[in-house]
């Protein structure tokens, strides 16, 4: 790992820094912290600054850009004639990859000499065979143009690390150099150091942004190729989930209705069973319950927001769904499948419930006592009390609270994969298996996925609907709590 | 109500007493009696499905700790497993776990006539399907692990099969061995007679926690090895990377930041992020960590950036309300003693909001230790048996996590994998309440009321 070396000797160098600028600049005040302009370690923590800091920031800048650069110079020596109709240029590069990286194997396991890896010709040598010697299989025999290739691409990574060890050490070096020459009893180096620390907090704050970013990017990108390779009317009002991956091109169907129909409908049994149970629970540990009682109770149901959701999804497969299909779905009729709507639904809601429950117990508890009293004084009973006057003052922060549950009903994954099934349908029997768009975006994306077909891309496609779903709900949930706030602040 | 409002009221009202309830005051009373009492019932069935949800994962998950072991001596002839003769460890690597498979039916056959256990149409073949069909590479490993010991007569320990194993564990009976390819209630009575004479026995099984992942034919074989240092070395990343970002960012937003457009854009995006479903960071993992980037798949590198994205605004929503908490004298002394901003933060304030930060942070781990859907986008569902070398190369070796370890045996066929799953599902919640409990301790223990 010469990459890892390589920052661990520009480490040692910085802090050998950081030991020469305090010398120096405690030196250059006749070593008397008092003649300095910031304290001793300021000046050495703004040499270590110096050297680390740009020679990491160039490398991290290399690191990124080395693949493209090879990509691109490697990919145009590929002649035209060799990409087929079966292949892709990107097939070609993978293949071309896996065999410079066997070579680099074979160099270091010694099944082949430093020359001999640059020099070999697939004309002349069984390179399949050599190759596998050393551990890694490969699929076909090798072409004599993709070895080429593979030896050109080791050629120009070997040579393009070479120059970046060389800049950084480079970098590094004059780092240093600058601030330990600036490292004079009157340099501020205390202000340049926090200027650095400041904008190095600046920078980490930006990661929210970065990631907010990534996430719209990476998902329209991948959603504009799908929308290339299949009609976006026929993916938002299709009634038919059917991918084909057998029968590549126009067999697959992949309408999105089905899916948000199962999403939709199990999300709103998970509303029925959590938002009763959390509403009432949350009005009763905030109302009525004694503070003894309160204390047990409420850590007890917010152990259910911390439980994994795949521990609820196995509850689902193993417990809820056999339950359900035995004394429901069978004596009625009504199915004969253990994993079903209802299944991932109720679990679901148990999900939900301390979800709902504290949020709701705040914004009870954020109610004026001036208004309880109110009533309370006026003859009205304690429930009388609660249902006409402090739900009505505290609806708009519930219905923030049950949208925020909502969002997060739409978006779970672990327990419909496990609960509600894998058949796309559009059905009202709640026995019924039924599937979401979560667990469809984990079935296309699991297992060996072609990037290229539109049975993979649909994926990304129903990301970002998912996306765009759950952020609609938390924005108007987070818009609506806002504004109910405000008013009794 | 007095009586001169209604001047006609006024006989009816001298019947009604105080002390007497009338019909509508009792019915005010039950409609309150209802409404506490739904209340209570709310309150009961949130705790009553985390009863059952707890019961359910337990009585399913706990026998996966004990295992049932057959005790056997093997000969270890060289005119079969070294047919050379040099102790060649090449050599001997020729001869496939097929060829150990005999010398275990051998080992079964004469510890039952020495013992004078005989079963009618038993064949030995029989016999040794008591045994896991890993033994032979148990046996294998241990040959080659030390040429020396052929010729000699060993001491092994096998797992016994699945089905034997269920069997002890109630997941079996003689009326499904019936109907099972796999064991006939012969076997399962032989296996009686080597109980009650000691060969065979059921133990607990330090296996489960250190073996690899097995396959699907081998329920008794498999364990979380693999997974446990998969998760930690995915939490390793998280808390490198989330730990110093979300503090960073926090102290920028809630100290320096000056109150503009690009602050409130971060803001928002924090908050945003915080409620995105978990399954879009494994699309976001996916797309830019390994098909832009070129990360390997299933690496924990990948899962542990994936994971804290997916934690930074839990730790940066917990870090800001820490430092939040410390009271601006601390700032405003440090300041007035002249401190640049800068250290007043870096030497007061932060160290005074550890505590804070520090329980935020095992929460935020806690979480980020249970989540499974960005995984299994990135890959981590793979068969995995080799365990990843050390860091930092084991950052980009292929490894499970917990949580997908659980789904992958959800997924098998074998009614034994739900016991594997159920038990590796006590795995992990131990680990999260170990962790929540270190949080509130810390909390308990270091939280300043100022």
């Amino acid at each position: 790992m010469p990459v890892l070396w390589l920052m661990i000797a520009v480490l040692l160098l910085a802090t050998a820094g950081y030991v020469a600028g305090r010398h120096r600049a405690l030196a250059s005040a006749g070593n008397d912290p008092r003649d300095l302009h910031s304290l001793p370690s300021y000046y050495g923590s703004h040499v270590f600054i110096m050297t680390a800091v740009p020679a990491f920031i160039f490398m991290m800048i290399w690191l990124l850009t080395q693949p493209l650069v090879i990509e691109n110079r490697i990919s145009g020596v590929i002649p035209e004639t060799a990409i087929s109709e079966d292949t892709t240029r990107s097939l070609v590069m993978a293949d071309v990859r896996r065999v410079a990286e066997g070579l680099n194997l074979a160099v270091e396991q010694g099944a082949m000499t430093q020359e001999e890896a640059s020099t070999v010709r697939a004309e002349f040598t069984d390179i399949r065979q050599r190759l596998g010697e050393v551990g890694v299989a490969l699929g076909t025999n090798v072409e004599p143009f993709v070895l080429r290739a593979a030896q050109q691409y080791r050629e120009l990574s070997a040579s393009l690390s070479t120059w970046m060890t060389l800049t950084v050490a480079g970098l590094a070096i004059v780092g240093c150099g600058i601030g330990l020459v600036r490292s004079r009893k009157d340099f501020r180096a205390r202000n340049v150091v926090e200027a650095a620390i400041l904008a190095l907090l600046m920078l980490a704050s930006t990661i929210a942004i970065l990631t907010t970013l990534g996430i719209i990017l990476s998902m329209l990108f991948e959603t504009r190729n799908f929308f290339q390779q299949y009609p976006w009317h026929d993916f938002f009002f299709g009634l038919t989930w059917s991918p084909s991956f057998s029968g590549r091109g126009g067999a697959s169907q992949l309408g999105i209705v089905p899916l948000l129909w199962g999403t939709l409908y199990i999300s709103f049994i998970a509303l029925l069973v959590a938002v009763p149970i959390g509403l009432f629970a949350a009005i009763y540990m905030s109302e009525y319950a004694s503070p003894s009682v309160r204390a047990v109770a409420k850590p007890l149901i917010e152990i259910l927001a911390g439980i994994p959701t795949i521990v609820y999804g196995l509850f689902a497969l193993i417990t809820v769904g056999p339950l359900l299909r035995d004394y429901f779905a069978q004596p009625m009729g009504l199915g004969e499948s253990a994993s079903s709507v209802m299944t991932a639904g109720i679990v679901m809601g148990i999900m939900l419930i301390p979800f709902v429950s504290s949020l709701s117990d705040d914004i009870i508890n954020a109610v004026p006592q001036a208004m309880r009293d109110g009533s309370l004084g006026l003859g009205a009973t304690q429930s009388e009390t609660i249902k006409q006057v402090i739900v009505p003052a505290a609806l708009p922060g519930i219905v923030g609270a049950i949208l925020l549950a909502a969002s997060r009903a739409i978006g779970e994954t672990m327990i419909v994969v496990l609960g509600a099934g894998a058949a796309a349908k559009l059905d009202l029997n709640p026995f019924e298996a039924m599937t979401t768009v979560t667990v469809k975006i984990v079935s296309q994306l699991t297992g060996d996925t072609d990037f290229a077909s539109a049975e993979t891309l649909v994926a990304f496609a129903l990301g970002l609907t998912l996306f765009v779903i759950t952020l609609g709900l938390n924005v108007l949930a987070l818009y609506i709590v806002r504004k109910y706030r405000e008013q009794y602040e | 109500m007095t009586d001169a409002s209604i001047p006609g009221a006024a006989p009816e009202a001298q019947k009604s007493s105080l002390l007497v309830k009338d019909a509508h005051t009792k019915k005010r009373n039950a409609a309150e009696a209802r409404f506490r009492m739904y209340g209570l019932a709310a309150v009961c069935t949130g705790i009553l499905a985390l009863v059952l949800l707890l019961t359910s994962i337990l009585s399913n998950g706990l026998s996966s700790f004990q295992q049932t072991f057959i005790v056997l001596e093997v000969e270890l002839p060289s005119e079969k497993l070294d047919k050379t003769g040099n102790r060649d460890r090449a050599e001997m690597a020729k001869v496939s776990t097929f060829g150990y498979q005999p010398l275990i039916a051998d080992a079964m056959e004469r510890k039952m006539s020495e013992r004078g256990i005989a079963l009618e149409g038993l064949s030995a073949k029989d016999a040794a399907g008591l045994i896991s069909k890993e033994a032979p590479a148990q046996l294998r490993n241990f040959v080659l692990a030390n040429p020396d010991v052929l010729d000699t007569t060993q001491t092994f320990e096998f797992l016994a099969s699945g089905r034997v194993d269920g069997y002890y564990k109630g997941r079996v009976t003689m009326q499904t061995a019936e109907l099972d390819k796999n064991i006939s209630p012969d076997q399962l009575q032989l296996a009686d007679l080597l109980l009650e004479e000691g060969t065979l026995e059921t133990r607990f099984n330090w296996r489960f926690f250190t073996a690899p992942d097995a396959s699907g034919q081998r329920p008794e074989a498999a364990g979380l090895g693999v997974a446990i240092l998969g998760s930690f070395y995915m939490m390793l990343v998280v808390l490198c990377l989330a730990l110093p970002i979300g503090v960073a960012t926090s102290i920028y937003l809630e100290e320096f930041a000056p109150k503009n457009r690009l602050t409130d854009l971060i803001e928002v995006n924090i908050s945003n992020l915080a409620a995105v479903p978990s399954i879009v960071f494994g699309i976001l993992g996916l797309a830019i960590f390994i098909n832009f980037a070129g990360l390997p798949q299933s690496a924990p590198i990948v899962g542990g950036l994936v994971l804290t994205l997916m934690t930074l605004p839990t730790i940066i929503i917990s870090t800001r309300a820490s430092l939040k908490s410390v009271p601006p004298s601390i700032r405003d002394a440090a300041l007035g003693i002249g401190a640049s901003k800068m250290q007043s933060v870096f030497h007061h304030v932060l160290p005074l909001a550890a505590p804070g930060i520090l329980t935020g942070t095992i929460i935020g781990l806690a979480q980020a230790l249970g989540e499974t859907a960005p995984l299994l986008l990135i890959g981590m569902v793979a068969f995995v048996r080799e365990y990843p070398s050390a860091p930092p190369e084991g950052f980009f070796d292929p490894a499970s996590a917990l949580p997908v370890q659980i789904y992958n045996w959800t997924q098998r066929s074998d009614p034994a994998f739900v016991e594997r799953a159920s038990g590796a599902i006590i795995v992990l919640l131990a680990f999260l309440l170990v962790m929540n409990a270190i949080a509130i301790l810390l909390r308990r223990k270091f939280e300043r009321r100022w």
